[in-house]
């Protein structure tokens, strides 16, 4: 979240779309009500009529996948009606943007398409810069070539009547929400949006952010109370986990793995740090040298800088290593043993049956869990034979959350610290115990056995993560994120000795004399204490009129609780919005939130992320373009779309086996397929199908569907009914509901329905198998994440 | 008057079922052996072992369109002169118990002995379940225990969304009164449901009948006449239905 749950509160206009989230983030409704209360229109748009469109205001259907149509059409209404935040788009965004003579855009496809690699030259959508190398602009948006121009020339097509035709959304809906939700670009009003992964997992999942995020910039609804773009994060701590960076293209902080192409520290420094000519860009990452050298010397407290640079792991050039890939190289055999910690790939994986058989090709693989899942006893479920199977599972039990301390980092970037409730059960460990021992034993064997490389694993500061009594120990894990000074160093006057805790991540250092597991981290442990346990409602009065608790836990960066805020101001630091007001200037000094920078009103701009520092309505880093385009999901009921002839996303992500079983437009599957959570249950169940009272109230896997397909298919609610594709079949109890809707799309009818994905075969008997063995291995081009929200299948009688 | 009382909004009620969950924690209740019968709503009915259940009613307009999901988290109403007790008394006046501190009430084990027909019939809101082995009939007891020691309700403290609330009786009186004015810019059907006769109040967003059939007791009285109505006289349709 650019923001945060109380924030909500604060909005005039609540979207929530891609999101279910009163079923699936039930808290977030006590600030969804608040806002409700002082007037605010909530708005849920989605497949689907759920729990969170019982409590709207405007509740529009719409056919999944196709919500870039929609957001199009809302940026293209915006612009006709004049209806944006010009003040804001002018002096904030990048609309006044020249972009070089080489962009185009042509049927779906933007220049720089090589159709072999199905990649793009991004070269082709650079900005044209001045002799400073900086971009040229046009404040008065009239240079034809200049990104407002672009915007509106692009959006052109997203006319209602084409936006009416795909989504299958009533073209009063449409302009209904339009209006409503564009009212906001007034500069005292703000709206927000409550996204999940109902927007997510598309082969146009971050486009579809993207377009969001152009709608929130030209309204002027970035940085401000009760605005921003909010993902609702799905797990408690997915926020942390994403921030320590666990995928395999960042380190922690969102540092870029290194490449093997990157043979020193200075290369690889050199090809991400940003370099920006124009002195009023803040350009914060330019610190990028501070923050990867400190985070090497966490790793490696007592080596050499370019020493240790070289014991980091390195991704060939072009590799992607995400999970769908691992699961197809796997099914190839390429991998011998697999972890599967605290997750369940042989249910929450797209294309689970793919998975399933990828698991029985390994040696061996170990399962660290709470309970038995249909990972860890993959090789006896359905259509397996245990005998056929080589791989050798290991199953270790591990303590659960309440029993272990450490910290917890929401949607909102808050990390809470939390205290161990209870000892684990017998034989039970915290995953942090678990991890220890098992580096001991693999570094005892390096040391005694050899083998190739062992540098990195000798080498290791491991003794920062354990303490005396050689245990895990999550405070200093906790001071380590946070980092030490490793020498003496002066800044600023002052004198910070060797072993003290840096203050913030202004104080890291590239010449290797401070360490930060984590520089966004830097500053929740401090001399001061530990940071994220602070639990005190003390506020200001300014702070008190927006919700915010600056000494309730901490918050990254910097206890910053809304990012992008320098943009709630004007160029004087004079509030947009004064009745709830993030920060403002009181002529000596910011009040209210911790500012984006502390620099005098208009002395930097405001989005000091960006090597320019704009926010980005062209967005030329994205894989697949530098603004959202209209494709249909890579299954998908239609032939052709209004909008252009390319079909799909040119680039997303496809395998060749003959287990993806991809079909489009056939007779044979011609139902619109969805997946999702319910509030009883949590992902693919493991914690929650095991919980007698939880499975009371959700017992069964079930597939909703509108009363017209029912009675089409003869199927009466409450029966037992077949869901099938390529990839394969599952069993589920029809719930027949007028909260599901046929479409009209294109002239014809299009049925959806949808499936929860919280069950499988391990338990209960009878509760039915994993939604993922219908969903696609597809995915999105810039993050791999798989198509699991709109795919084709069949429903019939058994 | 004194005592306890719930107030409990449905305009603000998600159906995330806390409530109906936190009921069995508190009371270690056993889960009852349900399946998917096309219907989110699990299980189906109250039970001797279900004291709390969140009722999901799908409202249809003549076009075949869904207009709402009401939701319904249905309760012991604890009424203030309690028509069970009154009829439970002629057996054994030591079976139901009426707590005088709050209002709450009490079914004992002694209720095995009542004729639980008769304990059924009496109540206008349907409420009393009994156990088929032991003969005990049960219900929602106002976690008694925890409200003897400061604490709320099980279910009110895990409301998420404010649509639970618990406090004194003349205070939750003002907080349903103000919020139905409040409700009633958006919802011109708002009712408040048998203010002056339970310490269970509901605001409903629209008529009581579309949410159950119980869910008032004049709906059911216009529905079923039974002996439990000459019982429970306190009950007055009209005067029950104030706005």
């Amino acid at each position: 979240m650019t923001n945060h749950w109380i924030d909500l509160k604060n909005s005039d206009c609540i979207l929530i779309m891609g999101s279910n989230a009163a079923e699936n983030h039930p808290i977030s409704f006590k600030w969804v009500m608040r806002a409700k209360e002082k007037g605010a229109t909530l708005i849920h748009i989605d497949p689907r009529f759920t729990r969170t469109s019982a409590k709207a205001d405007i509740y529009a259907p719409i056919r999944s996948g196709t919500d870039i149509a929609f957001l199009g059409g809302l940026i293209k209404y915006i612009l006709d009606n004049k209806l944006y935040f010009k003040e804001y788009v002018v002096n904030y965004t990048n609309a006044s943007f020249i972009v070089n003579r080489k962009f185009k855009f042509k049927d779906g496809v933007f220049s720089g398409f090589d159709p072999k690699t199905r990649k793009y030259d991004k070269s082709y959508w650079k900005f044209e810069l001045d002799k400073n190398g900086n971009p040229k602009k046009d404040p008065t948006l009239r240079h034809s070539r200049c990104v407002f121009q672009l915007l509106k020339k692009h959006y052109r097509r997203y006319t209602i009547d084409r936006v009416a035709e795909v989504t299958g959304m009533p073209k009063e809906d449409i302009l209904k929400v339009y209006k409503i939700y564009a009212s906001t670009g007034k500069p005292d009003k703000s709206a927000t949006i409550m996204y999940a992964m109902g927007w997510t997992q598309h082969t146009v999942g971050v486009q579809n952010i993207r377009a969001m995020a152009i709608v929130q910039l030209l309204l002027g609804n970035i940085g401000v109370a009760g605005g921003g773009v909010n993902a609702l994060r799905g797990e408690s701590n997915v926020q942390g986990s994403t921030d320590h960076c666990l995928l395999y293209h960042i380190l922690p902080g969102y540092l870029k793995t290194p490449k093997a192409s990157q043979p020193t520290l200075a290369d690889y420094n050199k090809k991400y740090t940003p370099i920006c000519h124009d002195p009023k860009s803040a350009n914060w990452w330019h610190n990028y040298p501070k923050y990867s050298a400190s985070f090497i010397k966490a790793m490696y407290m007592d080596a050499d800088l370019e020493e240790a640079y070289h014991w980091l792991p390195k991704l060939d050039d072009g590799q992607n290593a995400s999970f769908l890939v691992i699961f197809d190289e796997m099914l190839k055999g390429k991998y011998k043993g697999f972890f599967s910690w605290g997750q369940n790939p042989a249910a929450g994986l797209a294309n689970s049956n793919k998975a399933r058989k990828a698991l029985s090709q390994l040696d061996w693989m170990v399962v660290v869990n709470i309970f038995d899942n249909e990972t860890a006893s993959f090789w006896k479920g359905p259509g397996m034979d245990p005998e056929k199977i080589k791989t050798e599972v290991f199953f270790l039990p591990c303590a659960v959350s309440v029993e272990k301390e450490g910290s917890v980092t929401n949607s909102g970037r808050w990390m809470q610290w939390r205290y161990a409730a209870r000892k684990p059960m017998v034989d039970c460990k915290p995953d942090g115990d678990i991890i220890c021992e098992l580096f001991e034993k693999i570094r005892h064997l390096y040391k005694t056995e050899g083998g190739a490389y062992p540098a990195p694993i000798l080498n290791l500061s491991f003794e920062q993560w354990i303490n005396e009594k050689k245990q895990y120990d999550p405070h200093k894990i906790a001071k380590l994120i946070n980092g030490y000074f490793l020498k003496d160093v002066t800044i600023k006057g002052k004198t910070y000795k060797a072993g003290t805790l840096v203050p913030s991540f202004a104080y890291l250092q590239a010449d290797g004399s401070t360490c930060s597991g984590n520089w966004l981290y830097c500053g929740s442990y401090t001399e001061k204490g530990n940071m994220a346990a602070r639990r005190s409602k003390a506020q200001t009065k300014e702070q008190a009129k927006i919700g915010l608790f600056p000494n309730w836990s901490w918050c990254w960066p910097v206890n910053r609780r809304i990012l992008y805020n320098r943009a709630s101001v004007d160029l004087k630091g004079r509030p947009y919005a004064p009745q709830k007001p993030v920060i403002q200037w009181d002529g000596s000094k910011w009040i209210g939130d911790v500012p984006d920078g502390g620099w005098k009103p208009g002395a930097k701009y405001a989005f000091i992320m960006r090597k320019y520092g704009y926010g980005q309505i062209y967005g030329p880093g994205r894989a697949d373009g530098p603004f959202p385009e209209y494709y249909e999901p890579l299954e998908c009921p239609i032939k052709h779309h209004p909008f252009s002839k390319q079909l799909h996303n040119p680039l997303s992500i496809i395998f060749k086996d003959d287990m993806e079983g991809l079909v489009s437009c056939s007779a044979k599957y011609p139902i619109v397929c969805s997946t999702y959570r319910v509030t009883e249950h949590w992902q693919t169940g493991v914690m929650t199908r095991w919980q007698p009272w939880l499975l009371e109230a959700e017992p069964q896997l079930f597939v909703e569907m509108d009363p017209i397909l029912a009675k089409k298919k003869g199927i009466k609610n409450g029966e037992l009914v077949i869901v099938e594709n390529e990839r394969g079949q599952l069993k589920a109890v029809a719930i027949v509901t007028s909260r599901l809707r046929p479409f009209k799309v294109m002239g014809k009818t299009v049925h959806e329905v949808g499936i929860p994905w919280h069950y499988g075969w391990v338990y209960p008997k009878n509760g039915g198998d994993a939604a993922n063995i219908l969903t696609p291995s597809v995915g999105d081009p810039n993050t791999s994440i798989p198509e699991t929200k709109a795919f084709m299948v069949n429903v019939r009688k058994i | 008057m004194e005592g306890k009382t719930f107030f409990i909004d449905l305009t603000r009620c998600t159906a995330c079922r806390g409530c109906q969950i936190a009921c069995k924690q508190w009371h270690k209740l056993p889960a009852e052996k349900t399946y998917n019968w096309g219907s989110h709503q699990n299980p189906k009915d109250l039970s001797y072992i279900t004291y709390k259940l969140v009722r999901m009613e799908e409202v249809v307009d003549k076009n075949g369109h869904i207009k709402d999901w009401l939701f319904f988290p249905e309760q012991c109403r604890h009424c203030v002169e309690p028509p069970c007790k009154m009829a439970a008394d002629d057996y054994d006046e030591k079976a139901i118990l009426h707590d005088e501190a709050t209002g709450s009430v009490i079914f004992t084990e002694r209720t095995k002995k009542l004729p639980f027909d008769e304990i059924k019939d009496a109540c206008p809101y349907n409420i009393p379940r009994q156990d088929p082995k032991t003969g005990m009939i049960s219900k929602c007891d106002m976690c008694i225990d925890r409200v003897q020691n400061g604490l709320l309700p099980a279910c009110v403290q895990t409301c998420p969304t404010g649509a639970m609330n618990f406090g004194d009786r003349d205070e939750m009186i003002k907080l349903a009164k103000k919020r139905l004015a409040e409700v009633k810019k958006t919802y011109p059907k708002a009712i408040l449901g048998d203010v002056d006769d339970v310490r269970v109040i509901y605001l409903f967003q629209e008529e009581p009948e579309k949410y159950y059939q119980f869910a008032v007791a004049s709906l059911e009285q216009k529905n079923l006449l039974t002996r439990k109505e000459l019982l429970a006289n306190v009950f007055s349709p009209l005067a029950n239905l104030k706005l």
